[in-house]
């Protein structure tokens, strides 16, 4: 196990994270392994992550080494799209059982592998390491080197067990198994000036699609999208490539930079949610092509192809305008990029509400965007009845969030609009961003809404009344009693990682006079999980340096 | 009469089979104010987790006690105790529900000594449940998780009083296996109060996961059985277990409180439901409703309309064993060939199934067997088996996540085996090929005869006129 702690500690020093980079040294190299509060934790594993990123990689067999439970539960589950082969969508797995366990693994995972090679011949074989085989000390990278050896095939180790730590870190150890086993293992026929890797884009729901007519008529080939419709052969060149695009989440961070040193690939950080950041990702494209030799005509091109296109996108918005104009959406999750939307949805007509959207300034906005990427947490560790408060109080009339939450607003009776992962419509490029606006009117305007919002005519108090009624009780319980208020506000969690609240970091900032969030971090292990509370930390150093405490609207 | 057979691959393709902590998991999601928590890392219950949401569609609860590498090295009574403690202090649930996992199983997690030690440290949860149970993912099956937890509560929450002096006469006890839907149980629950009598079910998904607009929001499970209930299994006159993986628990109930059980391995099919109305009104004391006879009349007659259609019809099926013995048999009796069958694990049921044999595989096991058939059953991760060879898929069993209504579906009672009846033969109509002018021609005859070169006879014809 020493090299994958070694491997683990490599991606925490990530140069690219600037979640990482914002943390002091000694709490860098506790990386995101730390624990997670049992009992208020949600979200997939080290596996769970590393599967996710290369399972869109279309023509390979994925087998995962474990019990039943690591593909049992959890097998075809996901809407990557592909263009040719379907041998990804089989689910393959050693179902170790009481047996393996005791005895060790390792000869049912080659056997397996020697199987998959005889009945289904694909160009590699991907082999992940879960928790238990990792625990009785299986050795997956002697038995995948033994296995591509006798059957002359790529057999690739992608050690990321779930106990390592969080999904976003087996996002990490996925790109660093492709790293050392796969990228530039080949060479590709032919290149051209025009060659560009996109690096960490799935294809859900088709969405590369969405884009790549646009490449294809400006002659920009994809040489290698890491994962989403990949072919095995492509990644293994993908090291020829002039430039690459790393897709805005950083769950590939490390492939992008380590491509840049090893290769000279120069890489930049793009979305293509959102009609502006669409058009800025073109721009980046042809600007870093033309820097690696492609004739500067390529830019004049691009430009052209982005004022067409953006012009007939907010041509076919511009309809939506009349119904949705004054529409209030309440975004939560940033499985995408909720802040890419906002254009889109404004252009529409329509208003943002909720917490994050308040700070608006440039500088916020940016911080914003880095706090979407650990958003499915915050959402998790909400109560149903906060939520239903949340859309209550901020008089929105959709929801955009990830599937989990979705139950919460379809029981309030509000419509809701899948913007995670789970979704099956593709918001990818100027032609996302129409079909986003699409969905929400459709949403919106069901007649259904007005149906199952009337209450029965026997009834005479509806639910919606009765939890206003509680929710009022409880604030008015609040409002008497100033000490039930102050420990309420004192119990309001800031760090969801390690589940410190207000009162605890309050009394450590006045017990040790701290003045720096790394001092209080240091104090209190806030802040040291995904980094998400700093902010709300440097505010409460701030305020407490101003001689006031923090009211608990602004603490979370 | 059927043999099992074991699945002699080293590589699982397409699992069939899903863990049992999950099983566990969903048990405890059939009791009031439970908050089921999956003692391992943080996948293992994220994974469950998507599973159940998109077969119920609905909000489920579940936590983990998101074990580390470095607490599942050094034991993980820390975590148990943080998560027990922060559940209790967020969720407010009555009980919490512990299944164990694989990695904390590998290790040897002592959980049972852990409760005892935060029961001590903490008593401050003296009134709040703590049930754990012992599911291994590398052993078993969901099946398995779902019998041995329903077991567990039964030892936690019924009082060990083997003579009580008084039995309730109109109480009975019903434990249904996890192959039963909301549905199903909203149909047996219909069925048993007609009979003056009053059941409790034991896990009761019908009021946690039938998809109701709740009341209030809840962060545990919504409805389900409640603790009282529980506590009062023990002076039911009968328990009536559905399911072979019930008998353990009904077992326990027996020896705990002794009330005899009675276990139906299926409620799929006209003579088994035919036993248990039978049997409902033996020990109610009441005659047969009605309705029942009206229902049972109806079923006989879809069952002569539908027999034309079943008849010698190629079916294969995979599913977990209770689940595949009710609708194998079930089908048989209707005249249809099951011509495989693949289940997850073992279980005494298999073997009474009347065919040759029945295989402990995966879906590459039933894709294989499928070719030719007339018709695939099994959960919606047969689709693809269903593309590929061009055979219709019936969804059956968990998860069930292309298709809304899972958690409706029905396949108990007199009225539940003809819907079954309708569903099924409505895709075998579906499926009848309008004859042409070469459906009965053999392959070895020479299609070429008269396509392509005009054969001697015509032409000679033609000559002649």
């Amino acid at each position: 196990m020493s090299t994958l702690a070694a491997k683990v500690q490599e991606v925490f020093n990530e140069p690219g994270c600037d979640k990482n980079k914002g943390k002091s040294e000694k709490e860098r190299k506790k990386g995101c392994t730390k624990q997670l509060a049992p009992g208020a934790a949600a979200g997939g594993c080290a596996f769970d992550g590393a599967k996710i990123a290369l399972q869109p990689i279309t023509d390979v067999a994925h087998l995962v080494h474990g019990p039943i439970a690591c593909e049992g539960n959890s097998w075809d589950n996901r809407g990557a799209k592909t263009s040719g082969s379907s041998l990804y969508r089989t689910g393959f797995t050693t179902d170790i059982g009481e047996t393996d366990v005791v005895f060790g693994g390792e000869k049912r995972l080659y056997k397996s592998i020697k199987e998959i090679i005889d009945k289904y011949d694909p160009p590699a074989v991907f082999v992940y390491q879960t928790c238990v085989p990792a625990m009785i000390g299986d050795d997956i990278e002697a038995v995948c080197k033994a296995a591509a050896k006798k059957f002359n095939k790529p057999v690739i180790p992608v050690n990321s067990p779930g106990f390592v730590g969080p999904k976003n870190l087996g996002n990490k150890l996925a790109g660093e198994a492709i790293l050392e086993h796969v990228i530039g293992t080949q060479e590709p026929e032919y290149t051209t000036p025009y060659d560009i890797n996109i690096i960490g884009e799935y294809n859900l729901a088709g969405e590369l699609w969405q884009v790549k007519p646009l490449l294809d008529e400006l002659g920009i080939r994809i040489l290698s999208c890491i994962s989403g419709d990949g072919k095995y052969n492509e990644v293994a060149y993908s090291h020829r490539a002039k430039a690459s695009m790393m897709v805005c989440s950083k769950a590939m961070i490390n492939v992008a930079r380590k491509m840049e040193e090893r290769y000279d690939i120069p890489f930049f950080e793009g979305s293509f949610y959102g009609i502006g950041d669409m058009s800025d990702s073109l721009r980046e494209i042809a600007r870093l092509l033309v820097e690696r030799g492609a004739p500067a005509e390529l830019k004049d091109r691009t430009e052209a192809v982005i004022e067409r296109e953006e012009a007939r996108a907010w041509a076919r918005i511009a309809p939506y305008k009349e119904r949705l104009t004054g529409k209030k959406v309440l975004l939560i999750t940033g499985g995408v990029k909720s802040w890419s939307v906002v254009a889109a949805l404004q252009e529409a007509g329509m208003e943002l509400v909720g917490t994050s959207v308040k700070k608006s300034t440039k500088e916020d906005k940016e911080r914003i965007k880095e706090l979407m990427g650990q958003d499915a947490h915050m959402i998790d560790d909400m109560t149903p009845r906060e939520m239903y408060k949340m859309l209550k109080d901020a008089q929105a009339d959709i929801m955009l969030s990830g599937g989990r939450s979705q139950f919460i607003a379809l029981k309030a009776k509000m419509p809701w609009l899948d913007i995670n992962q789970e979704r099956h419509h593709a918001y990818a490029g100027y032609e996302g961003m129409v079909e986003l606006v699409h969905e929400i009117d459709k949403a919106l305007f069901n007649p259904v809404w007005e149906q199952v919002r009337r209450p029965p005519p026997w009834q005479e108090k509806t639910w919606e009344e009765r939890a206003n009624e509680a929710i009022a009780a409880e604030a008015a319980e609040l409002a008497a009693d100033p000490v039930k208020a102050e420990q309420v506000r004192r119990e309001k969690r800031v760090c969801k990682c390690h589940n410190v609240n207000v009162g605890a970091l309050e009394d450590a900032i006045a017990a040790g006079s701290l003045t720096t969030v790394d001092a209080l971090a240091e104090a209190t292990h806030a802040g040291t999980g995904c980094g998400g509370c700093r902010d709300t930390m440097e505010q409460m150093i701030e305020a407490a340096n101003a001689g006031g405490a923090v009211p608990a609207s602004k603490a979370a | 009469m059927a043999r099992v057979e074991v699945s002699k691959k080293a590589c699982a393709v397409n699992p069939l089979k899903m863990s049992q902590p999950i099983g566990g998991a969903l048990a405890f999601m059939g009791v009031q104010g439970c908050m089921p928590l999956l003692h391992g890392s943080q996948g293992c219950t994220s994974f469950g987790l998507v599973l159940f949401v998109r077969h119920f569609r609905e909000a489920i609860p579940l936590q983990t006690t998101a074990m580390s590498e470095v607490a599942t090295v050094l034991g993980g009574l820390e975590n148990v105790e943080e998560a027990v403690v922060n559940i209790a202090k967020r969720a407010k649930p009555e009980i919490i529900g512990i299944c164990s996992t694989g990695v904390t199983e590998t290790k040897g997690d002592d959980v049972d000594g852990y409760i005892q030690l935060i029961r001590q440290r903490h008593p401050e949860l003296d009134h709040m449940g703590i049930v754990y149970v012992s599911t291994p993912d590398f052993k078993d099956a969901f099946q398995d998780g779902w019998g041995k937890t329903v077991a567990k509560l039964i030892e936690a929450f019924v009082p060990a009083n083997e003579t009580p002096s008084q039995r309730a006469s109109q109480r009975v006890n019903v434990l249904p296996g996890c192959h039963l839907t909301p549905g199903d149980i909203d149909e047996l629950r219909d069925i048993i109060e007609s009979f003056g009598l009053e059941p409790t079910f034991l896990p009761d998904l019908s009021g946690s996961l039938d998809g109701h607009l709740p009341e209030d929001f809840t962060p545990t499970t919504l409805g389900g059985t409640s603790r009282e209930a529980m506590a009062q299994m023990g002076s039911a006159a009968w328990t009536i277990a559905v399911g072979e993986q019930m008998r353990l628990a009904a077992t326990a109930l027996e020896r705990r409180a002794g009330v005899p059980f009675v276990l139906f391995d299926r409620l799929t099919g006209l003579a088994p439901n035919d036993e248990l109305i039978e049997f409902l009104s033996r020990i109610s004391g009441r005659p047969v409703p009605l309705k029942f006879k009206r229902q049972r009349g109806q079923l006989v007659d879809a069952m002569l309309d539908g027999h034309f259609h079943f008849g010698a019809k190629k079916v294969t099926i995979g599913a977990e064993p209770d689940l595949l013995f009710a609708i194998g048999s079930w089908l048989i009796e209707m005249g249809a060939d099951v011509t495989a069958a693949v289940t997850t694990t073992h279980s005494a049921v298999l073997e009474k199934l009347a065919i040759d044999e029945v295989l402990i595989g995966d879906l590459e096991d039933l894709e294989n067997r499928s070719k030719g058939a007339d018709l695939i059953m099994t959960h919606s991760h047969g689709r693809q088996a269903s593309e590929r060879l061009g055979v219709p898929l019936f969804r059956l069993g968990l998860p069930t996540f292309d298709r809304l209504g899972a958690g409706h579906e029905l396949t108990v009672g007199y009225r539940g085996t003809r819907t079954l009846i309708f569903n099924i033969g409505n895709m075998f109509i579906s499926q009848a090929h309008e004859p042409g002018p070469d459906t009965w021609r053999r392959e070895e005859e020479n299609v070429t005869h008269f396509g392509g070169e005009p054969a001697p006879e015509l032409v000679q014809l033609t000559a002649m006129a």
